[in-house]
């Protein structure tokens, strides 16, 4: 293809938490700022940046990334924004890899942030825009109608029961009780889950990530720079987006097809004829439980319809033959929504690199895929990683 | 689609309105939250100064946005500066008179880098000028709530 | 690097902390008000509405019978070719039981909940769904599948909207009394 090889060499990320002091400049530093110093480099270095952050209705700031800006180091420097609802956090390393495969930026600053707790009554009011403003907001939906149409058209199509969706809630909640920037690590039950408050049939209140502030970044560099600033870079191999069509009610609501195409754009990029045994380690994005299952089956990773029995099996737990999620994921990590997929490829880097602590999956990982979904319901975005 | 379709079989254009229901509380921020309480408890501006870039930041700053260091020296830079540009209104928003016109300045306050956007007070628009003089003029203590209307606007300095 | 032995960002405010005005705030509250164009292809399908009747747009190229109706098939990239009526019966894709409102409050005690569906509209081609609600039926009786029927506003009272449709009820009787399997909605 003519690009360049790019590595990620360094990460940084806060702590997700559900109201946060710091604005949303403050917390971009503390990311950026953590993952300059992880690598070495100071902000002289930096050559790029590009900065992910879900819709401006969340901070309330209009023109939200440039409010960021001097937060994310972009002092002066050539800067974008990207923005694709929840796929943002996988989509910001691809922006970012596009500057230096093509060579116009030797290191590039990737941050991603959210800072939702600002809007009242409750961030999910911000989401009422996301459907037709003629023909669906007359109808008062709340964005949980989107996800909770979806789990039921899915457990009803492949005849999955609300208990085995659960049992990825248990998981990754159980996952972050070792990720030190957890919000809602805790021990539950598939029974806790499902007498949690029904709040959108058949939603559930464990079911679904909690609304979440926090920031991440990671900074990028081209091979040669790579081997310089470290002798464990991680590759990106692969990049995928698809976007798929916003007449929602059209599509198979119980399969993600536009995961499977971005799937399919990055596989091939990596070289992954068979993503169900060269894949040693997956982060999909899982801001509701089934969504892990959903997104599982659209990575290829196993047949559809089948996540959920691999689940039960142990399959993807982090001792399991393909861990899922070891980060403990956005069920248990939190999600603040652009940041969450930026999290989830941090996770990976560290994962491949042997630095992941206590959530280190046994077995030396070399090959990971990391996924996000976003925007109303149709964006995929995925990148696969090599150590 | 017909050529006598598409002229006499015209829909009247229509639109749907509706609204986007939300409203925001917003924290100060680790510098903002200092900063605002010096001027709500002290009635004094704070700044933070970086010593490699020599930049102090009004409002303060955390991290130097150039250098990326952490900045947690907060200095007491006093309540004088000059008009650093200023604008004259006539209209609020909704597109009505204000009672009477009011002058809007950057106000650059001195011994920083930094400004603040605020009203002149007390000033004509005859004497208005850059590089003017001009010093915070403060609520009374027991009505201040930590806000940039803590301030009232700047006015002449003695 | 390991995330262990970082100092990481975050300061974790409680609610406490603001009602105690422990922080300082400022709030807004914006006024953001639209007048968004409805077009040509939603213009008529409000306009069809408020007769009663629901209205499609057929590409010719893919000959898909699209609603809501759109001026160009966006698989094809081409104008649409002409307008077609479709049926105001329909089949169940998927449906939802609602306990919350849009801003996270809970539905209160004598406030049933409601039923959100996409609904394969009759007439349109197979999969052609639109968003609105189930009436007339109890929650654990919604099924997957089932046959619906619009139920109209008076004509007198509609106003070429999507709520000129109250919702939509089962064609047959409601279910038999034998209780859904599993946990209540």
């Amino acid at each position: 293809m003519g690009m360049r090889k790019v590595a990620i060499v360094g990460a940084g990320i806060t702590k997700f938490v559900r109201r946060a002091q710091e604005t949303g400049k403050e917390l971009s530093w503390q990311a950026s700022k953590m993952a300059l110093d992880s690598c070495g480099i100071t902000l002289d270095d930096v050559d790029m940046v590009t900065l992910g952050t879900a819709p401006d209705a969340f901070d309330g700031v209009h023109m939200k990334g440039e409010y960021l800006a001097d937060g994310a180091g972009a002092h002066r420097k050539p800067y974008m924004r990207h923005y694709v609802g929840g796929g943002t956090g996988v989509f910001s390393p691809i922006h970012g890899w596009m500057h230096v495969a093509s060579g116009m930026a030797d290191i590039c600053l990737v941050v991603a942030e959210e800072k939702m707790s600002s809007c009242q009554p409750h961030p999910q009011g911000a989401f009422l825009t996301i459907f037709d403003h003629t023909t669906e907001q007359p109808l008062k939906p709340t964005l949980i109608w989107i996800f909770a149409l979806e789990m039921n058209r899915y457990m009803t199509t492949y005849g999955i029961s609300k208990a085995d969706i659960a049992r990825v809630s248990v998981k990754n909640k159980h996952n972050a009780l070792d990720h030190p920037s957890a919000q809602v690590a805790e021990e539950i039950t598939v029974e806790d889950v499902l007498n949690s408050e029904t709040l959108c049939w058949p939603v559930n209140r464990l079911d679904i990530s909690p609304a979440s502030d926090g920031a991440a970044a990671v900074v990028l560099a081209s091979e040669r720079v790579a081997r310089r600033l470290t002798d464990k870079p991680v590759w990106i191999d692969g990049v995928g987006m698809s976007i798929d069509t916003a007449y929602w009610g059209t599509r198979d609501l119980s399969y993600p097809r536009y995961v499977e195409t971005a799937a399919r754009m990055a596989y091939d990029m990596a070289g992954i004829k068979e993503p169900a045994k060269e894949i040693h380690i997956a982060e999909p994005y899982d801001p509701f439980d089934y969504k892990e299952l959903h997104h599982m089956e659209g990575l290829m990773l196993c047949p559809r319809g089948e996540a959920a029995r691999l689940t039960a099996e142990g399959y993807t737990a982090r001792d399991g033959n393909l861990p899922v999620c070891p980060s403990g994921g956005a069920l248990g990590v939190g999600n603040p929504i652009a940041a969450t997929g930026l999290m989830k490829v941090i996770e990976l880097f560290l994962q491949l690199r042997g630095e992941a602590g206590k959530r280190q999956v046994p077995g030396k990982p070399t090959c990971g895929v990391a996924q996000a979904w976003g925007d109303l319901m149709q964006m995929g975005t995925v990148i696969v990683l090599r150590s | 689609m017909a050529i006598t379709e598409k002229m006499t079989k015209t829909t009247t254009p229509t639109y749907w309105e509706g609204e986007i229901p939300v409203r925001y509380v917003y924290t100060y921020g680790l510098a903002g939250e200092t900063f605002f309480r010096a001027i709500k408890e002290r009635g004094t501006f704070l700044a933070t100064r970086c010593d490699a870039c020599d930049v102090t930041f009004l409002p303060p700053k955390v991290y130097c946005d150039r250098c990326f260091e952490e900045l947690d020296k907060f200095v007491d830079v006093g309540t004088v500066g000059h008009v650093d540009t200023f604008t004259v209104t006539f209209k609020n928003m909704d597109g009505s008179d204000k009672p009477k016109p009011r002058i809007l300045a950057m106000i650059r306050i001195d011994g920083t880098d930094g400004g603040i956007i605020h009203y002149l007070e007390g000033i004509g628009i005859e004497d208005v000028a850059l590089g003017l003089p001009v010093k915070a003029i403060f609520k009374p203590k027991a009505q201040r709530k930590g806000g940039i209307m803590d301030i009232i606007g700047f006015g002449p300095v003695e | 690097m390991k995330l262990e032995d970082c100092k990481l960002g975050g300061t974790h405010l409680k609610s406490s902390d603001f009602e105690k005005c422990k922080v300082l705030t400022t709030e807004w509250t914006p006024n953001l008000g639209y007048a968004w164009d409805n077009g040509v292809a939603i213009g008529r399908y409000l306009a069809e509405l408020k007769e009663g009747k629901i209205i499609a747009r057929v590409c010719h190229e893919c000959h898909r019978i699209m609603i809501p109706p759109r001026m160009f098939c966006e698989l094809c990239f081409r104008p649409t070719d002409e307008w077609a009526y479709v049926e105001d019966t329909g089949v169940v894709n998927t449906f939802s039981v609602a306990r919350v409102n849009w801003d996270a409050s809970r539905r209160g005690p004598k406030e049933p909940p409601l039923i959100p569906a996409v609904i394969e509209i009759d007439g349109a081609t197979k999969g052609m769904g639109i968003l609105h609600m189930l009436g007339e039926i109890g929650p654990d009786d919604v099924k997957i599948g089932m046959k619906v029927r619009a139920v109209w506003k008076k004509p007198e009272d509609r106003t070429g909207a999507i709520t000129d449709i109250l919702y939509f009820k089962p064609i047959r009787a409601a279910a038999s009394k034998k209780p859904a399997a599993g946990r209540k909605r």
